[in-house]
């Protein structure tokens, strides 16, 4: 019996790491562009400051959902190539 | 020559069946939570899903007998002992499908075809360690790897999101969700039309009908294809309550977490040599949400009689394999009485399923699913569910009373 326990280890850490990972970015992705509405809701006082945030976090959740666009389509290239 | 044919017509039209099983039996590894947290209707779910499955089937050239290579000794097989464990996967396919139990379909068609291999040939064309490598092993890593990933990843999705409205990040969850569930019906149908293919090819070289080493010809693609496509639309709606809402509630967070963790494992497990079964990475992922998630609680009623039936696919499909194998050895009424048998034993699934039909109006409805000792207990140490505007105002399924009676 020829158990081959890198593989084993290997998928583990590797799904665990990419799961996380993907999850977590697409997270970011969720939270940066949806925070708009809520700063929108908070009035005015503070539309300076939250704005340009608001700007920077929107652009971070633009750019985390290209990257799971990105692993999406490395996935497919993975179903098709296999 | 005639009666090879007929043979023949008999596993292929068997390896079909089997196709459309494992197409409704495996539709709620995509799509079961899904549709438990309103990413997609129902039917659109089980459509789009049955799509991919049949493009699936399509895309990948790599076909060969990919179920029997190297687990049982393809040289002295007949199509006789390949027709006897179709009739073994088959029917525990149905079986486990009247209970509402994921399973695996590919375990039950290596059960099948190892039952029937050792019932004509003896234990000496089985490769023990094979077995054990192949499928024990993986069987008890898929759960694991899978379920581990997406406790870490739910966790992490709640804590990051914890300050952001759940009305509006939910829509972007369900979007996510879709294109995971996208990817593993995708993966499903090169995988699993391509083992029917394989063992409808095993069947015409046995047969004589195609060289050995011959590539599968286009009508056999082009049919396994459409049997599972089918299967996947008519979908498995018993499995995909279990695995929807039966193991634990699911809300759009942990929906995209699991199906993310399930598409991952699946893919990253394939190309690393460790190939998982998808209904096993998929139940483990929909528990580790369960568990990811504060105050989520895994019904783990549910879940044992899951793992047993996991435990008894092999030994049980093996075992209608071999029955079948020794009857159908008998002469040349033998494979039309093992055939008779089954049909018969199919129609008697079905009507017991039509006592309490599950459907896609109420797949979402959970039964009287008993919410077990062990979960109440669970649940009664829990801390109480954070009350950020995340929870349904219907989630109280899993305080359910225990009196509730189980229906298989």
């Amino acid at each position: 019996m020829n158990i081959d326990w890198a593989a084993i280890g290997q998928t583990f850490g590797v799904c665990l790491l990419a799961t996380v990972g993907l999850v977590g970015l697409f997270t970011v992705g969720i939270v940066g562009t949806s925070r708009r509405t809520a700063v929108q809701g908070n009035g005015t006082a503070t539309v300076t400051t939250a704005g340009s945030t608001a700007a920077a976090a929107r652009f971070a959740g633009y750019a985390a959902f290209a990257v799971c666009t990105a692993a999406v389509g490395y996935g497919l290239y993975l179903i098709t190539a296999g | 020559m005639e009666h090879v044919t007929l043979l023949i017509g008999i596993v292929i039209i068997t390896a079909l069946v089997f196709d459309f099983t494992n197409g409704f039996h495996d539709t709620a590894n995509a799509m079961a939570t899904t549709i438990s947290t309103g990413a997609l209707k129902p039917k659109t779910a089980v459509a789009m899903s049955a799509v991919l499955n049949l493009v699936g089937a399509f895309i990948s050239v790599e076909v060969a007998a990919t179920i029997s290579k190297g687990i049982v000794d393809e040289s002295g097989i007949q199509p006789e002992v390949i027709f006897a464990g179709l009739v073994g996967a088959i029917l525990w396919n149905l079986l486990t499908w009247l209970a509402g139990l994921p399973s695996s379909s590919s375990h039950a068609l290596m059960g099948g075809l190892i039952g029937a291999a050792v019932a004509s040939a003896g234990i000496g064309a089985v490769h023990v360690d094979e077995v054990i490598v192949k499928i024990l092993l993986p069987a008890v890593a898929a759960p694991v790897v899978a379920g581990i990933a997406t406790v870490l990843a739910t966790r992490l999705t709640y804590r990051a999101a914890r300050n952001a409205e759940p009305d509006a990040t939910a829509k972007g969850y369900r979007a996510g969700q879709i294109a995971s569930a996208g990817l593993v019906s995708l993966a499903h149908g090169t995988n699993d039309a391509q083992k029917t293919m394989g063992v409808m090819t095993l069947a015409l070289i046995t047969g004589g009908v195609l060289a050995p080493d011959a590539d599968p010809p286009l009508w056999v693609i082009a049919s396994a294809g459409i049997a599972i496509a089918l299967g996947t639309y008519l979908g498995g709606w018993r499995i995909i309550r279990t695995m929807g809402k039966g193991l634990t509630d699911i809300q759009p967070p942990q929906g995209f977490a699991a199906q993310t963790g399930a598409a991952v494992t699946i893919l990253a497990s394939s190309q690393l040599g460790f190939a998982l079964s998808t209904t096993q990475v998929c139940s483990g992922a929909v528990m580790g949400a369960g568990l990811g998630r504060k105050g989520g609680v895994v019904r783990w009623s549910t879940a044992t009689r899951m793992f047993a039936a996991w435990g008894l696919t092999l030994p049980a499909a093996g075992a209608v394999g071999a029955a079948a194998a020794v009857l159908a050895g008998q002469g040349s009424w033998g494979v039309p009485a093992v055939a008779t048998i089954a049909i018969v034993s199919c129609a008697a699934i079905w009507v017991a399923s039509r006592r309490k039909p599950v459907d896609h109006t109420n797949v979402n409805d959970l039964g009287d699913e008993p919410a077990g000792v062990v979960t109440d207990a669970v649940q009664s140490v829990s801390p109480p569910p954070a009350r950020n505007g995340q929870e349904p105002a219907d989630d109280d399924s899993a305080t359910r009373p225990t009196s509730a009676r189980a229906s298989l």
